[in-house]
């Protein structure tokens, strides 16, 4: 359209008309980029307000630490006040018990009881029990008072940690889903081994992800191979027995693996039949299961970038590598699979994507072994409600998808993401 | 590819241990899903094929577990809430994803790339994590355990289908008939209407069937978001598996996989039939 309007100007209109026809110009295109924008404006604000808001409140929760600030404003300004070390001056104690009370009496503990028990087990009862217990009026001293009703109020330990609690923020949660923890020093150290759990669990996160991507692309390639290969009316059918796993709910495909491969099912049945066996194997709610069942569910995904590589390959390459002497296995590893590239990195890269953030399939068909980063997420939302961890190990997968997700874009385009 | 007459005994025998192999692989992806169709038919509560079964004298066979299904309380509830939530949730996404993408398919869009990432996310970030993000929010605000609640987070889950079939649909669509019927005299309205929504009604379909199952199976925000009230066939369908596993699973899955079947077939009449539509445009 500039080109046209600077066409037309060349025709000899004055300069006047010029810069008027390109300011109407640019005002039709203002007000199309506006409609056009008006469009998708609906859209984007119902994801924001039921999808991007809730997810940036998860980010925000696995750092925040308003359980006491909230519930005993004055005890936490004074901890916040108090440089540490050691167990704190009379006053602040005594703030810190006048809240105390206050705080009991309205039934409003439990969060901070909950709070400082996430970072300390043993913590909610001794809150708990404390407050119970306190007097209206000190015997003495409040730290002494406090001292006599629990031996740990006369140790810097307890007081740390609410120092630690009365903060704005904290990296507590983010730090216990390294298997990290911040000493008495406020250095950051190794969480002791028996209490660790999550580098495991991160680890077997990636361990079964991977091995998931490597079976599906050891079952895929061939497959893919032979789709693309085939003449389209026999390659039409199969793509549909390709696609029909990947249009049933993965509930029926989870229940058809528990059912197939139990110790009284069909497999094993069949293969005491025949012999190979003498007696049933354990193949489900163990790691075996977990693979087989992901592998199954997650094999589409590899299948369908693989053929639409493969089909842009013309076969006249592979002839004519085997037409100049190469042997079929040279010829396949020389020519076909360098071409094959971009399809096994979009391939790999999504099944592992999807993999490592599947939570339905490892919770039905695996043992407690096999439980990936998301069961955790799952159990401390809806089971223990300590949701600082749940959202500091939801934010961590999030943001490992995130950054897969930018190398899949970088290397395949996201607008390649092809459904069926 | 069929074998060349001059091959040798080496790739002779490649060929035919190629065939078995993809042969094994159909096996093991279709396998596990039929095997159950019969089960779900036992006379007997087990999972396993009975005698009567293989010598398939009829008196193994019955359809108990699909009475079982059908005369439940609690199964019958979740059929409800199942369509509920589903025809709800498409309805939103399939409304919104449309409109968003006539917009995105504007040559004068703004942003576009940042846009579409945003539109999609949905579909990227793993199902976990909205359904906790959204658990924390809705409990906020009042909407977890209602059906509200429920289909906005489905609706949600299934716009980047919608955007993305009926953003395939218009890349083929042929704009100057839009300027055809405003030349004529027709308003955006008409002209969408009238023009725009017949020719690309293929694409709005498959969408909202893409919304339509994405909502029907999904179980991990229904777990999350849902009350006993909302419960959801997927989500009957996980306790079931989760507590005491009975043939009625089965029942269920077998109705549950013919209606994928019928899915995948509409889709795949919706394809053809938007192909067909494409190659009457271009002559």
């Amino acid at each position: 359209m500039q080109a046209t309007a600077t066409a037309a100007g060349g025709l000899g209109s004055s300069k006047a008309e010029r810069t008027a026809l390109k300011k109407a110009l640019r005002r039709t295109e203002r007000r199309r980029q506006l409609w056009a924008f008006g469009l998708t404006l609906p859209l984007l604000a119902f994801l924001l307000a039921v999808f991007v808001v809730p997810i940036l409140g998860m980010l925000k929760l696995s750092v925040e630490n308003s359980e006491l600030a909230r519930t005993m404003p004055e005890a936490a300004e004074a901890l916040r006040a108090w440089e540490g070390g050691g167990v704190p001056l009379e006053p602040v104690v005594a703030t810190f018990a006048h809240d105390l009370r206050a705080a009991r009496d309205a039934r409003a503990l439990s969060p901070v009881a909950q709070r400082l028990n996430n970072a300390h087990a043993g913590d909610r009862s001794l809150i708990q029990g404390t407050a119970r217990r306190l007097p209206d009026a000190p015997d003495g001293s409040w730290t002494a008072t406090l001292a006599e009703i629990d031996a740990e109020w006369g140790e810097p330990r307890i007081w740390w940690s609410l120092k630690r609690a009365a903060e704005p923020w904290t990296d507590l949660y983010l730090l216990q889903s390294l298997d990290l923890q911040r000493d008495i020093d406020n250095e950051i150290v190794a969480t002791p081994s028996e209490r660790a759990l999550y580098r495991n669990v991160l680890a077997r996160t990636l361990w079964i992800s991977l091995a998931v991507t490597v079976l599906c692309f050891v079952i895929g390639y061939p497959l893919a191979y032979k789709l693309s290969t085939l003449p389209p009316r026999l390659a039409n059918p199969l793509m549909i027995l390709v696609l029909l796993p990947f249009w049933t709910s993965l509930l029926v495909r989870s229940a058809a693996w528990i059912v197939v491969l139990q110790r009284e099912g069909p497999i094993n049945e069949t293969l005491l039949w025949l012999g190979i066996l003498a007696e049933p194997v354990q193949l489900v709610f163990n790691r075996a299961g977990v693979l087989i069942a992901m592998t199954h569910i997650m094999l589409p995904f590899m299948v369908l970038p693989l053929v639409s590589v493969m089909k842009s390959i013309p076969k006249s390459h592979m002839q004519a590598a085997i037409g100049l002497g190469a042997p079929p296995l040279t010829a396949f590893s020389r020519v076909f699979l360098p071409q094959t590239r971009p399809g096994i990195g979009a391939g790999c890269l999504l099944v592992f994507i999807i993999s490592i953030g599947y939570y339905i399939t490892p919770a039905l068909v695996g043992g407690t072994a096999d439980q990936m980063i998301s069961y955790f997420v799952a159990f401390f939302t809806l089971q223990t409600v300590n949701w600082g961890m749940a959202a500091a190990l939801g934010s961590i997968l999030l943001v490992a998808v995130l950054a897969l997700y930018f190398v899949y874009a970088r290397l395949v385009g996201i607008d390649r993401l092809k459904l069926g | 590819m069929a074998l060349p007459t001059y091959a040798g005994p080496l790739e002779r025998s490649w060929y035919y241990a190629f065939r078995i192999i993809c042969a094994a692989i159909f096996v093991f992806l279709i396998a596990p899903i039929l095997i159950i169709i019969p089960l779900s038919f036992n006379a007997q509560p087990y999972f396993t094929f009975t005698r009567e079964m293989l010598t398939f004298d009829p008196a193994g066979y019955s359809l108990r577990w699909y009475q079982d299904f059908w005369q439940s309380a609690s199964w019958q509830a979740s059929i409800r809430n199942s369509f509920i939530i589903a025809i709800g949730a498409t309805i939103v996404a399939t409304t919104l994803g449309t409109l968003a993408a006539l917009g995105l398919s504007r040559s004068h869009m703004p942003f576009r790339a940042a846009i579409m990432g945003v539109l999609i996310s949905p579909m990227i970030v793993p199902l976990i994590i909205s359904a906790a993000g959204m658990f924390f929010f809705y409990s906020k605000i009042n909407l977890a355990q209602t059906y509200t609640g429920v289909i906005l987070a489905h609706a949600a889950l299934g716009t980047p289908f919608v955007v993305i079939t009926v953003t395939a649909t218009l890349s083929g669509f042929d704009h100057s008939l839009t300027r055809a019927a405003a030349s004529l005299g027709a308003d955006p309205t008409t002209t969408f209407f009238k023009v725009t929504m017949p020719l690309i009604l293929p694409g709005i379909i498959s969408g909202a069937l893409f919304a339509f199952i994405t909502s029907f199976d999904e179980v991990v925000i229904v777990l999350f978001l849902a009350g006993v009230e909302q419960r959801t066939i997927p989500r009957e369908m996980w306790s079931g598996i989760r507590e005491a596993i009975s043939p009625t699973i089965l029942a269920v899955a077998t109705i549950l996989i013919a209606i994928s079947v019928l899915l995948l077939v509409s889709l795949e009449l919706l394809r053809r039939r938007n192909e067909r539509l494409r190659g009457i445009q271009e002559t």
